[in-house]
C-alpha cells in the first residue's frame, strides 16, 4: 500500500512551494532570460541605446577563428583537468585507505588545498613558476631550460592545467576516501583469500564499487574546470600567451567585464548553456547506464 | 475660566517651543554637509594618498563631505560605475583611466562635461592652466575640458647606472635614441646582465608613445579625435619595422618581453633587468626598492624617422562626474567646489612630488621647481619635460578610441605570437588591425543616436 501525504488546505503546498520556486526564479531564470534578451542586441557600455540586431553576435562569434580556437583549448583543458585530478585523487586515496602510520596527518594535509581560493591558490602558482621570481621558474632557467610561460602556448598551458587540477584534487581525495572506505571489507578479504592479487583486486572490484562515485565527480569536474578555474587563470596568464590559455568562461568575461561587449557576451553565454545542458544530458543518458550503483 | 486660560497660555508656549525647536533644527539641518561619493581605483599606498588629499579638502571647508571609496583597480572601478549608473545610482565622481575617455565621452547623458558643471555652478575654472597634452587628451573636439585631470604619467626610460658602469657605458647618459639602445644592450649582455632590457605596457610604450614621439599616427580621423568612424594604422611599415626589431632582438636575448600591463614593473627595481621602459608612477617603487644608483631619461627615438621627437602622451587617470535621476543642483555645486580644490596648483604640486605622478597644471609644475624638487631629486622632471617639449600635434595629443582596453589587449596578444616566432611583425601587425577595427566598427554602430 502506498502512503500518500494529503494537505487539507489548498494553498499550503503552493504556499510552501513559493521559496523553491521564487529563488530559481530571480537567481537563475530571471539572470538566464536577461542574457538571451542581450544576445540579441547591441549595446552600449552604459546601457543607453540597445538596438535589435537578430543573431548577428551569435554570427559574429562563431564565425570569428579565435572563438573556435578558445573552444578546442576548452576541450582540452577540460579533459587535461578532468583526467588529472581524477587520476591523481584515485591514487591518493587508494594510498591513503591503506593501513599506514599517520594517516590521518596525510589525509588532514592532502585535505587542505581544497580551502584556497582560486585567486591565491594561483598566486602561489606563479611564485613557484615565474621565470624570475618564481623558485622553480628560476631553477629551470639555471639549469639551461627556457622556462617562460608568457612566450610559450605549451608551457602556459601546462601551468594552468596543472594549477587547476592541483586545486580539485583535494575535493576529489574527500570523495574517493568516502567511497573506498565504503567497499565492504569481507569481500576484498575473500578475493584476497582466493589468491587476487592487489592490482587485479582494484579492477575487478575496487573501480567498479567506486563507479558512483567516480561518475558524480567527472560530471563535478567537468563542470569545475568548464567554469570555476576563472580565477586560476584570470591570476596566472590572462589568457596568453596569444589566447593559447583562454577558456570560454574566461572570454565571456573578457568581453563582457573588461570589453563591454555585452551581446557578445551574452551570446557567449548562451551557447555555454546550451554546451552545458547537452554534456549533461549525455552524461546522465550514456554514462549513468554503465555506473553501477549497489 | 483660570484652567482654560493656563491651557492656552501653555498651548501657545509649547507651540513657540515647537516653533523654536523647529527653527533650531532647521538652522542644524541648513549646516549638514552635502554628501559626495567619490569612487576611485588606486590600490595602496596611492590610494591612501589620494584619500589624504580629499581629507584636505573635507578639513578645508564645513559645507561638502567626500567620501572616498576605493573600488578595485581601473577596469574594475569603470565596471562598478557603469553598473552603478544602470541601476540608476551612479557615484557623483569616478576616477576613470586615461583608455576610458572614448567610453566616457560617448556615454553622453550619463556624464557631466567638467566645463559645463563649472560653468552651471558659476566656479571659476582655468582650463588653459594645464599642460597642453593633459588637456588635449581630455578635451572635446571644439577644445573643451569634458574631465578633471588629477593623476597623469607618462612612459619614460629607467636605467641601472650600476649596469652600465659594469659594461662600460657612461651612467650619467642614457641612450637617447633606439641605435644607440641597441648597442647599450649588446654591451649589458656581454658585460653578463641576464636581462638587459624590458618594457612596461607593451602596447602603451611601443606602439601608442612610439607613434606619438615621431609623430605617427596610431588611428585615422587624428587618433579618433575626429570621430568614432577612425581605423588603426599599426601595420604601418614604421610600426612594422619597430616590431621587427623588437624581435631580433628578443630572440638574441638583448630584450625581453616579460608581460602584459605592467606585469614587468618588477624587474627594474628587482634588478633584474637594467633598462626598463615604463609608467613614470614606477618611479615611487623604484626610489623605495632599488639597492642600486639609477637614472631617468626620455623614451629613445628613431633618428631615421624624425629629427627630434614630439611630446610623449600620457597616461594615467582623471575624474568624471556622472548623472543621476535623483541628483539635485546643490551635489553639483558641491562636486564644483571639490573639483576647483583638486585643480589648486598646490594641491597638484604636492601629489606629483608626493608620488611620482606628473604635475598636470603648469603652475603645479612651476611650484615644484620653486620647491626644490628637482634638485634634490634628480630626474624627476623627465616625465614633465617630455610632456611639454613641443606643442601638440593631432598624433600627439593622445587617443580617443572606442574600448581601447580591448585594442591594447589585441595588441598584446599579436605581439605574444609574434615573438613566439608564430607569426611575421608584418602578419601580426595586420591582424591586429584587422581584430582592432572590428572593435572599433561595433563600438560606432553601439554608440551612434
Amino acid at each position: 500500500m502506498q502512503r500518500r501525504v494529503i494537505f487539507d488546505n489548498k494553498a499550503l503546498p503552493y504556499l510552501l512551494l513559493t521559496p523553491q520556486v521564487a529563488v530559481t526564479l530571480i537567481f537563475f531564470i530571471w539572470p538566464a532570460a536577461q542574457a538571451i534578451w542581450q544576445s540579441v542586441h547591441l549595446q552600449d557600455a552604459f546601457g543607453l541605446r540597445a538596438q535589435f540586431v537578430w543573431f548577428e553576435n551569435f554570427e559574429a562569434v562563431l564565425t570569428d577563428p579565435n572563438y573556435l580556437d578558445t573552444l578546442w583549448i576548452t576541450v582540452i583543458f577540460c579533459a587535461a583537468v578532468t583526467l588529472l585530478s581524477l587520476g591523481a585523487a584515485l591514487l591518493l586515496a587508494v594510498l591513503a585507505d591503506s593501513k599506514i602510520k599517520g594517516a590521518g596527518a596525510y589525509k588532514t594535509l592532502l585535505i587542505w588545498p581544497y580551502a584556497l581560493a582560486p585567486a591565491v591558490a594561483a598566486v602561489l602558482w606563479m611564485f613557484i613558476f615565474n621565470p624570475e621570481i618564481g623558485v622553480l621558474g628560476r631553477a629551470l632557467n639555471n639549469l639551461g631550460y627556457a622556462w617562460d610561460y608568457r612566450l610559450n602556448d605549451t608551457q602556459a598551458l601546462t601551468m594552468v592545467v596543472l594549477a587547476a587540477s592541483w586545486k580539485q584534487v583535494s575535493y576529489n581525495f574527500i570523495f574517493f576516501l568516502a567511497g573506498l572506505q565504503a567497499i565492504p571489507r569481507s569481500v576484498l578479504e575473500a578475493a584476497s583469500i582466493d589468491g587476487a592479487s592487489a592490482s587485479r583486486r582494484f579492477w575487478t572490484i575496487i573501480f567498479p564499487l567506486l563507479s558512483p562515485t567516480t561518475f558524480f565527480l567527472l560530471v563535478v569536474n567537468i563542470v569545475y574546470a568548464f567554469f570555476e578555474t576563472f580565477g586560476t587563470i584570470h591570476a596566472l596568464t590572462h589568457g596568453g600567451p596569444g589566447k593559447a590559455t583562454e577558456t570560454l568562461i574566461f572570454r565571456v568575461y573578457q568581453d563582457g567585464v573588461v570589453n563591454h561587449d555585452l551581446g557578445a557576451s551574452s551570446a557567449q553565454s548562451v551557447i555555454l548553456m546550451v554546451i552545458v545542458i547537452g554534456l549533461t544530458a549525455i552524461q546522465f543518458r550514456f554514462v549513468e547506464r554503465k555506473v553501477h550503483y549497489s | 475660566m483660570l484652567t482654560r486660560r493656563t491651557l492656552a497660555v501653555s498651548t501657545a508656549l509649547a507651540t513657540a517651543a515647537f516653533a523654536l525647536s523647529a527653527g533650531l533644527s532647521g538652522a542644524a539641518f541648513a549646516q549638514q554637509k552635502t554628501v559626495i561619493e567619490f569612487w576611485h581605483g588606486l590600490p595602496q599606498p596611492l590610494g591612501g594618498q589620494l584619500e589624504q588629499v580629499v581629507k584636505g579638502f573635507n578639513d578645508s571647508q564645513d559645507k561638502v563631505q567626500v567620501n572616498p571609496s576605493f573600488k578595485g583597480n581601473y577596469p574594475e572601478t569603470m565596471q562598478a560605475a557603469i553598473a552603478a549608473f544602470r541601476a540608476g545610482n551612479a557615484p557623483h565622481v569616478v576616477q576613470m583611466f586615461e583608455v576610458g575617455t572614448a567610453t566616457m565621452l560617448a556615454a553622453g547623458p550619463a556624464v557631466k562635461p567638467v566645463h559645463q558643471l563649472m560653468s552651471e555652478t558659476g566656479t571659476a575654472f582655468d582650463a588653459e592652466g594645464y599642460i597642453p597634452a593633459v588637456r588635449g587628451y581630455y578635451s572635446s573636439k571644439d577644445g573643451k575640458m569634458m574631465a578633471l585631470p588629477f593623476n597623469s604619467s607618462t612612459t619614460i626610460t629607467f636605467y641601472n647606472k650600476d649596469a652600465f658602469q659594469k659594461a662600460g657605458l657612461d651612467p650619467n647618459k642614457a641612450p637617447a635614441t633606439w641605435p644607440e639602445t641597441i648597442e647599450a644592450v649588446r654591451k649589458l649582455k656581454a658585460a653578463g646582465v641576464a636581462c638587459p632590457m624590458t618594457f612596461s605596457w607593451p602596447t602603451w610604450t611601443q606602439f601608442e608613445q612610439l607613434g606619438a614621439i615621431h609623430n605617427k599616427p596610431f588611428a585615422t580621423q587624428a587618433n579618433g579625435f575626429g570621430g568614432l568612424n577612425a581605423e588603426l594604422k599599426i601595420n604601418d611599415p614604421f610600426f612594422v619595422k619597430h616590431l621587427q626589431t623588437l624581435m631580433d632582438l628578443q630572440k638574441e636575448g638583448l630584450i625581453r618581453y616579460s608581460g602584459r600591463d605592467n606585469a614587468p614593473d618588477p624587474l627594474f627595481p628587482a634588478g633584474e633587468c637594467a633598462i626598463i621602459q615604463a609608467s613614470s608612477g614606477l618611479r615611487a617603487r623604484i626610489v623605495k626598492e632599488a639597492k642600486f644608483a639609477w637614472g631617468a631619461a626620455p623614451l629613445p627615438y628613431w633618428p631615421d624617422a624624425v629629427d627630434s621627437p614630439k611630446n610623449s602622451i600620457i597616461g594615467g587617470a582623471a575624474f568624471w562626474v556622472m548623472t543621476s535621476p535623483k541628483r539635485t543642483a546643490a551635489e553639483y555645486k558641491a562636486v564644483a567646489d571639490f573639483f576647483a580644490y583638486m585643480a589648486k596648483p598646490e594641491v597638484d604640486a604636492k601629489w606629483h612630488m608626493d608620488t611620482g605622478y606628473v604635475p598636470v597644471t603648469l603652475k603645479g609644475f612651476e611650484a615644484a621647481k620653486q620647491a626644490g624638487f628637482y634638485e634634490k631629486n634628480p630626474g624627476a622632471d623627465v616625465p614633465a619635460q617630455q610632456l611639454t617639449r613641443t606643442a601638440t600635434t593631432e598624433n600627439t595629443m593622445g587617443l580617443r578610441l572606442g574600448n581601447l582596453p580591448e585594442i591594447r589587449n589585441i595588441i598584446q596578444e599579436e605581439m605574444e605570437k609574434a615573438f613566439q616566432g608564430q607569426q611575421t611583425a608584418q602578419q601580426a601587425l595586420d591582424s591586429a588591425v584587422k581584430r582592432g577595427n572590428t572593435v572599433l566598427r561595433n563600438f560606432e554602430r553601439a554608440n551612434k543616436g
